[in-house]
């Protein structure tokens, strides 16, 4: 674990290639602009043009009419003339553009009162080269939860809009339950209001290759993110997640905790977390965590902090990465005390994803995602 | 009445060099409420007994057999011989990442005893079993060896020992790294652990300390991976004075 302490700048991992400050990215709708996919450019360089299926470059089609919604929220279509439309990001890679530009009608999801219940975005079997353009919003001192459920198969570049109104407190859980083959890129920007909380959780199970990029701004002070994510990668599976958090204000909080598990040959996975507390960001609290837990041989994960500092006067500044195996000693031990391989991995993995799982809260999510490990344990069980 | 029968038992182990042999001929019987004391320098092969007996991958047997009440021990899988009623106190405990001890604990009694103990004398029966062991109650919360001082890991183990309730415990240098408190501690809980349930014991060790507390009925000195020579606690004293020079000079 590594501390960073305040005043220390420039802080960065990314051995190789040069990584520019974060917030100089380019940021467009036109996928023109942007850059193809290439290993030299920092935000590929893990993962192979191919993997994408052509989402970076064919013709997409947009699928807000395989989309399905179930809860309390108010649900309407928008296009660009829509002042939210666009209003938490623009995006910033080829893949997410070329989505952007197909779905040119969106989806909004309004969150406003109090709403107990969840609403569900079901995003099933959209089918291939599609898009999607979501915006969820949550009104001032709205309280509510939204859960984006991806299932079956797909190739999607999807683009999810997070306005988190002043004194609101939003809860999104995007779930990647997809079938082996789908292809998903989702870049999911929130612009955080004041004393505003975001609760903000990935988890990806399914498919072949899944990119997730959550990126948090904050825009007024007192502002609270929580950027949770888990995921399990089998065999052949490419699972990568970037985080963004712009401490662009004062005195706002944010944490983010990804742990993931690898198992099978070809298992792949990338964490990049980054962190910019800008000059302004005075009483600024971060500590982003990484870990990773490796089965078998044949899996890689890869896991980068990056932390940028401009200003000294913060509360707290930190990150913590680590990767290791659960190896034949560790299953020795368990097996010795009369725990049976496939239970001990169980045991294993369960505890290790459960903090982040745990964090969802929907009994019959919960349930549900567990069931989705098992499986994925028993799998590639020797 | 259970009985441990080892019998002309090889051992290797792969090297580099190819297959090197460690163990060379072992016979020993164990019966239900006997304490063994396996003694020896380093490198005679005592850890290399203890792990095999518990199965660990490594070790490969090339001759004679292990019968457990006369079951072949060495068909079984680590975990069987766990059920079946065989435990190894580690001498150097791994990590499990993620896995709190209490949850570790129950699985492990779940897995044993075939059914999941009921929740509230379970708790119970942890919470006195730690108390005993002079642990604090919020040791249950952390991740299983995680962080753990040499003694903690230790007492770690005593306490499964007790929870378990095995028909033999074979307890692979449990005295080592451990200060003189810690020893009367951990050596008090093996006692009480026999005392409770019968268990026969095979306690490996390099020096006679422990002995002190926990007293053997036979005494086995083990050198070049077999037994040299056998007696009752009196072969202890003679060791604590003469030391392992006569056997390995010899």
């Amino acid at each position: 674990m590594e501390i960073v302490r305040p005043g220390s700048t420039g802080h960065s991992h990314g051995a190789g290639i040069p990584i520019q400050t974060r917030n100089e990215r380019l940021r467009s709708a036109n996928p023109a602009e942007h850059n193809a996919v290439s290993k030299t450019d920092e935000q590929w360089r893990y993962l192979d043009a191919e993997a994408l299926g052509g989402l970076d470059s064919a013709l997409l089609g947009n699928a807000i009419d395989s989309i399905q919604t179930q809860g309390p929220a108010a649900i309407e279509r928008v296009d660009a003339t829509d002042s939210d439309f666009g209003r938490a990001g623009l995006p910033e890679d080829v893949a997410t553009a070329n989505g952007w530009a197909a779905a040119t009608t969106a989806l909004k999801i309004t969150v406003s009162g109090e709403q107990s219940e969840p609403t569900t975005v079901s995003i099933a079997n959209p089918g291939k080269h599609s898009a999607a353009h979501l915006i969820i919003k949550s009104e001032a001192f709205a309280r509510g939860v939204v859960v984006l459920d991806h299932t079956g198969d797909a190739s999607i570049a999807e683009t999810v809009e997070i306005l988190v109104g002043d004194e609101s407190e939003l809860t999104v859980i995007s779930l990647q339950d997809w079938s082996e083959s789908a292809v998903h890129t989702s870049a999911q920007f929130a612009r955080i209001g004041r004393n505003a909380k975001l609760k903000h959780i990935v988890v990806s199970l399914g498919g072949k290759t899944v990119r997730i990029s959550p990126t948090a701004e904050f825009t007024a002070p007192g502002g609270e993110v929580e950027l949770l994510g888990t995921y399990f990668a089998g065999e052949k599976q490419f699972l990568e997640h970037r985080s963004y958090v712009d401490h662009a204000v004062a005195n706002c909080k944010s944490r983010v905790t990804y742990k993931g598990a690898l198992q099978g040959d070809g298992a792949r996975t990338v964490w990049v977390g980054d962190v910019l507390i800008r000059q302004a960001a005075e009483g600024t609290d971060t500590y982003e965590l990484n870990r990773n837990l490796l089965l078998t041989d044949g899996a890689r994960a890869d896991s980068v902090p990056n932390l940028e500092i401009e200003t000294g006067e913060i509360e707290g500044a930190g990150h913590a990465s680590a990767s290791g195996r659960f190896d034949d000693e560790h299953l020795f031990y368990l097996q010795a005390r009369g725990i049976n391989p496939l239970d001990a991995k169980r045991l294993v993995v369960r505890g290790f994803l459960n903090e982040v799982i745990q964090q969802i809260g929907i009994e019959s999510l919960e349930a549900r995602l567990n069931e989705s490990i098992e499986a994925e344990l028993a799998r590639s069980n020797n | 009445m259970a009985l441990l029968q080892i019998k002309n038992l090889h051992v290797s182990v792969e090297t580099e060099q190819g297959p090197k042999a460690i163990l060379r001929g072992v016979d020993l019987t164990i019966r239900s409420g006997e304490t063994h004391a396996i003694m020896g320098p380093n490198g005679s092969g005592k850890s290399t007994l203890a792990y095999t007996i518990a199965g660990h991958p490594k070790y490969t047997v090339t001759e004679g057999e292990i019968l457990l009440d006369g079951e072949n021990v060495l068909e079984m899988s680590v975990d069987e011989r766990a059920r079946a009623g065989l435990f190894l106190a580690m001498q150097y405990p791994v990590e499990i990442p993620g896995v709190t001890v209490s949850n570790f604990l129950r699985t492990a009694k779940t897995a044993i005893a075939g059914e999941a103990p009921a929740i509230r004398g379970w708790v119970g029966e942890v919470r006195e079993a730690m108390s005993n062991l002079k642990m604090d109650s919020d040791f249950t919360e952390r991740n299983v060896n995680e962080g753990f001082s040499g003694g903690e890991k230790k007492r770690h183990e005593i306490l499964q020992l007790e929870l378990l309730k095995p028909k033999f415990a074979v307890l692979d240098e449990t005295d080592s790294g451990l200060d003189v408190d810690a020893l009367r501690i951990v050596s008090e809980g093996v006692n009480r652990a026999k005392d409770a349930n019968g268990f026969g014991v095979l306690l490996i060790t390099h020096y006679t300390r422990i002995l002190n507390y926990i007293k053997p009925d036979f005494v086995h000195v083990f050198v070049a991976g077999k037994i040299a020579e056998e007696g009752g606690p009196e072969l202890a004293a003679r060791l604590e004075a003469e030391g392992y020079d006569r056997y390995v000079n010899a």
